[in-house]
């Protein structure tokens, strides 16, 4: 598909509008993260100063962490980093196709972080019997790694979005009915993916062999299963075929780069995350 | 000069089909017009209305407290509502008075001192302002807590855990009802709109700047503006924080500060200080910076060591995140954190004390014009170095022991905060009403008020000096008559009636002007800053032609380099014609949607109880319905899209095409 004709060239790290050339968009980006930092830095501080004053009888956090599980999400949470970065390259350089297909990559690792995490705080929850209100430790990570999923997930929201926006044609009356029904196709797409993930895994663990487990899983999930194909056809066949020429260009680059800014910046913070509450604790 | 269009502008001229739910709002008048405005001088506006209406309602519970305290063993009021009083008068005048008013000054002054057309966000910019009424309204509706059961039960009340909300004060045991939960929730939401309001004005003073306004020749109120913006995104996320966690012992059985589950309430007062004591300089900066505008306008002189101004500001801003747990000596930190935060708050002192003799100097050898703001000003000065003495003296962590939770306190903070920001406040009103408004406060009058102000004001708090050192503790409804404190206290009372006529007089007058006032032309006081090149009332658009700024005082060049300027002017309006106009945002009702979104929610969460039964009960029910009116607000406004329209105007600055017309 041919994208919007844009502008011979533009700079992407000079805005001629703004006195220091940072661009506005960008610059609120990066004030937002500032003080965004300090949310974290008060949660991360009040989840340290309980470790150092835990109240007596509290759980050992070696016997619930699995941290094979975390180092798996945390690898796939930079991983995404590295395909939005490529993301916001083939914008600048105006090309929306590689760009979508960035953005349905760290779109893809983010739902995979945000499975672990479920499955992990399920897996916590039932299985380690730590709770959100049973412990001390339970409190402070649960709200701590918590309020970060919920980074994440918001990440992953933005990004369905600039993904659907992509495909907005100029000329089409109808755009706006169009967006929404595309925007709301891919996020029950993805939540029906999280779900029938967690179903085969849960089927796999619960059966003594590896085809009981599959056979488990078809059981419980197959309707799951057919909605969530349903949903990719028409993703694939229907919406990522716009009627016309898309506005979505190179000048769309700012919005693309402030959103990859938000993303690596929820990425260190896991880093820093998991450094303090999972890696600190096997020193 | 040729002026490079930015990429943004140029989206208008393919601006696609809208449905019609995304049509921009046209209005400028009546109700529509005032709720999609992004107008930084109306948005300003609407923040000193309703700052003033909530400073009136402060300062009523303030008078409430001190006929309280007039006469011992008195029953004016019972405990519990002289609880609700003094939390309420605490919160209502920082949260709803001071930073809100400080607000509208950024808002209006701001971007016209930068030689700026609008904020860089207009719509967030109406946002933090709908969140601030939405915040507001949240604090005070257990007001009406007898109406709320009578219709749907439990127990309503205002807050009444003290502004500082100490745990476990705040716990469910302590406070059962809902009282608190609309502290926190009305918190919460006020923090919302200050940090989306910062991030505004800090991307507009760092970019929005006109052609040669560096940063050096920033006016010390936009500076003052910018580390006011700075402490705001840093320091609330601690206080959201705090409250997300207390909301959690509240509402999910955790135990961040219930001592029972091993939860240490003294965490809560860190944090809450963290966020507390930037929260102080917050208060008082806006203030500074008023006072440095005021000062050189009225001694007919450049402010004395501009540089010197700027950096004691930032080194304030920054050494105030260094001293928070000057307010917990008394809890037995031990001796080294004790010590280091003392030294600190004396270090504190001294670019605070530099700034006092900067305003000294810029007087010195000055014509002194004795106006009404610069009466208030100099009455700034003066007071507000009283508080900074008493001040200082608390920084020495064993007399602070013996002053800690006593009326020596009180009085210290209300010369700080009255005799500091608000006279300031006070002054910026003056000073600024006729560019605002067109018309001018009578001197007579003025001055009038300035003085029962000023001495109500003393006669009120000096005393509370004597009374905390004689032991009277802060927060007891009521006393014995043999403790020595009845003198004082019925002085302080009656002083608390003058310091409330004064400002009956000084609002009347306000009003009085705003509707009848003696009109005045352009540049009333021969000012030195950009604002002053505008006409009064401010047309939408700011400036006809962005200025160019050739030095720091850079109106008072323009009006000695008239002929440079005119021809240069002249240049850029034929250049900036070219481009396509004066460009504008559109109006959008979306922010204000979002910010109806929050309000929904918050009311949700605060004024229903938890159901035990499971299904979706009115708490959920309406946090839901909230949060989704919310995301339709935050989806229609990125969907609308920030593109504008565009005003020409004729030789004489007349608007001949609004934009709204013709091809658009």
């Amino acid at each position: 598909m041919s994208s919007h004709a844009a502008p011979a060239t533009i700079d992407h790290h000079h805005d001629p509008s703004t006195s220091t050339g940072i661009p506005n968009k960008k610059l609120l980006m990066w004030t937002f993260l500032a003080s965004d930092c300090m949310f974290f830095a008060a949660l991360i501080s009040t989840h340290l100063i309980y470790r150092l004053h835990p109240p007596a009888g509290g759980l050992d956090p070696k016997v619930i962490f699995s941290p094979e599980l975390t180092s798996f999400s945390t690898f796939i949470l930079l991983m995404s980093s590295l395909m939005m970065a490529l993301a916001v390259t083939a914008i600048q350089k105006g090309n929306v196709k590689s760009c979508r297909w960035s953005l349905l990559t760290t779109i893809f690792f983010g739902m995979i972080f945000l499975g672990c995490q479920v499955y992990e705080f399920d897996h916590f929850v039932h299985d380690k019997k730590m709770t959100l209100s049973n412990s001390m430790l339970g409190t402070t990570f649960y709200t701590l790694t918590g309020t970060h999923g919920c980074h994440v997930a918001l990440g992953v929201l933005w990004l369905c979005l600039m993904y659907v926006r992509s495909f907005k044609v100029a000329s089409d009356a109808s755009w706006f009915g169009k967006q929404l029904l595309h925007t709301v196709t891919l996020l029950v797409a993805l939540l029906l993916s999280l779900k029938v993930t967690l179903g085969l895994v849960h089927g796999l663990q619960v059966e003594p062999t590896i085809g009981a487990g599959i056979a488990h899983f078809f059981g419980h999930e197959f309707i799951y299963i057919a909605l969530a194909l349903v949903a990719y056809g028409a993703l694939a066949f229907y919406f990522a075929k716009p009627a016309g020429p898309v506005q979505f260009n190179e000048t769309n680059a700012i919005d693309v780069e402030s959103m990859g800014l938000y993303w690596h910046f929820v990425d260190i913070v896991w880093i820093v995350i998991f450094t303090a509450v999972y890696l600190l604790e096997y020193l | 000069m040729e002026l490079a269009k930015p990429a943004h502008l140029t989206h208008e001229e393919h601006a696609p089909t809208q449905p019609k739910l995304l049509t921009h709002p046209t209005a400028k008048t009546g109700l529509m017009g005032w709720l999609t405005t992004v107008d930084h001088k109306k948005i300003g506006f609407l923040y000193g209305f309703f700052a003033l209406f909530f400073f009136l309602v402060g300062g009523f519970e303030a008078l409430l407290i001190r006929t309280q305290l007039m006469v011992p063993n008195n029953d004016v009021l019972t405990a519990q509502q002289y609880n609700t009083m003094f939390t309420m008068h605490g919160t209502t005048m920082i949260f709803l008075a001071v930073m809100p008013l400080s607000s509208a000054f950024f808002n209006f002054i701001m971007p016209l001192q930068i030689g700026a057309r609008d904020v860089a966000f207009p719509r967030l910019n109406a946002f933090s302002l709908w969140t601030f009424v939405a915040g507001a309204i949240i604090l005070n509706i257990g007001w009406f807590g007898p109406i709320i059961e009578k219709i749907i039960g439990g127990n309503h009340n205002a807050p009444d855990a003290g502004w500082y909300g100490y745990s476990p004060l705040t716990s469910k045991t302590f406070s059962p009802g809902h009282s608190v939960d609309y502290w926190i929730m009305g918190l919460q939401l006020l923090g919302v709109a200050s940090i989306a309001a910062s991030l505004n004005f800090i991307v507009t003073i760092i970019n929005m700047r006109a052609p040669g306004m560096t940063m050096m020749r920033l006016p010390v109120f936009t500076w003052m503006t910018l580390f006011t913006s700075f402490l705001i995104v840093l320091s609330f996320p601690f206080i959201t924080i705090a409250l997300v966690e207390v909301m959690m012992d509240r509402n999910f059985s955790t135990a961040f500060f219930e001592v029972s589950g091993g939860g240490m309430p003294i965490l809560w007062q860190h944090l809450f200080w963290v966020f507390g004591h930037p929260e102080v300089y917050i208060l008082i900066l806006p203030a500074m910076g008023i006072i440095s505008e005021i000062l050189p306008t009225f001694s007919r002189k450049p402010l004395f060591g501009y540089p010197i101004v700027v950096f004691s500001g930032a080194s304030i801003g920054f050494l105030g995140f260094a001293v928070w747990s000057h307010h917990m000596f008394t809890t037995g930190m031990g001796t080294v954190a004790t010590a280091a935060f003392a030294l600190a708050t004396m270090a504190i002192a001294v670019p605070t004390g530099v700034k006092i003799f900067n305003w000294i100097g810029t007087l010195w050898g000055g014509h002194l014009m004795m106006r009404t703001p610069m009466m208030f000003a100099l009455g700034f000065v003066w007071m507000f170095m009283v508080g900074g003495f008493s001040g200082v003296m608390h920084s020495a962590a064993p007399a602070d022991a013996q002053q800690n939770d006593s009326y020596f306190v009180i009085a210290h903070f209300h010369y700080v905060l009255i005799g500091g920001s608000i006279f300031a406040l006070l002054a910026g009103l003056h000073f600024w009403f006729p560019l605002m408004f067109g018309r001018k406060v009578s001197e007579f009058w003025g001055k009038l008020s300035f003085w029962v102000i000023f001495v109500g004001f003393n006669v009120t708090f000096f005393p509370m000096h004597f009374l905390g050192l004689n032991g009277m503790p802060r927060r007891t409804f009521t006393y014995d008559p043999n403790l020595g404190w009845n003198t004082a206290n019925f002085i302080a009372t009656i002083g608390s009636y003058v310091l409330g006529i004064g400002m009956a007089i000084y609002f009347i007058v306000i009003v009085y002007t705003y509707i009848k006032g003696e009109k005045v032309k352009k540049d009333y006081w021969d000012g030195r800053t950009l604002e002053w090149s505008l006409d009064n009332p401010v047309p939408e658009y700011n400036f006809r032609v962005i200025p160019t700024v050739h030095a720091r005082d850079a109106w008072w060049y323009e009006k000695h380099h008239k002929e440079e300027v005119a021809k240069e002017n002249a240049e850029h309006a034929k250049a900036e014609e070219a481009h396509g106009g004066i460009h504008m945002p559109f109006g959008s009702i979306w922010p204000f949607v979002a910010s109806v979104g929050l309000l929904i929610v918050s009311i949700g969460v605060t004024m229903f109880s938890s159901t035990t039964t499971p299904g979706i009960g009115p708490k959920l029910g309406l946090s839901i319905v909230g949060g989704v009116v919310t995301l339709i607000g935050i989806y229609f406004w990125s969907l609308e899209g920030n593109e504008g329209y565009h005003i020409h105007l004729d030789k004489d600055g007349k608007v001949i095409d609004d934009g709204h017309h013709g091809k658009h």
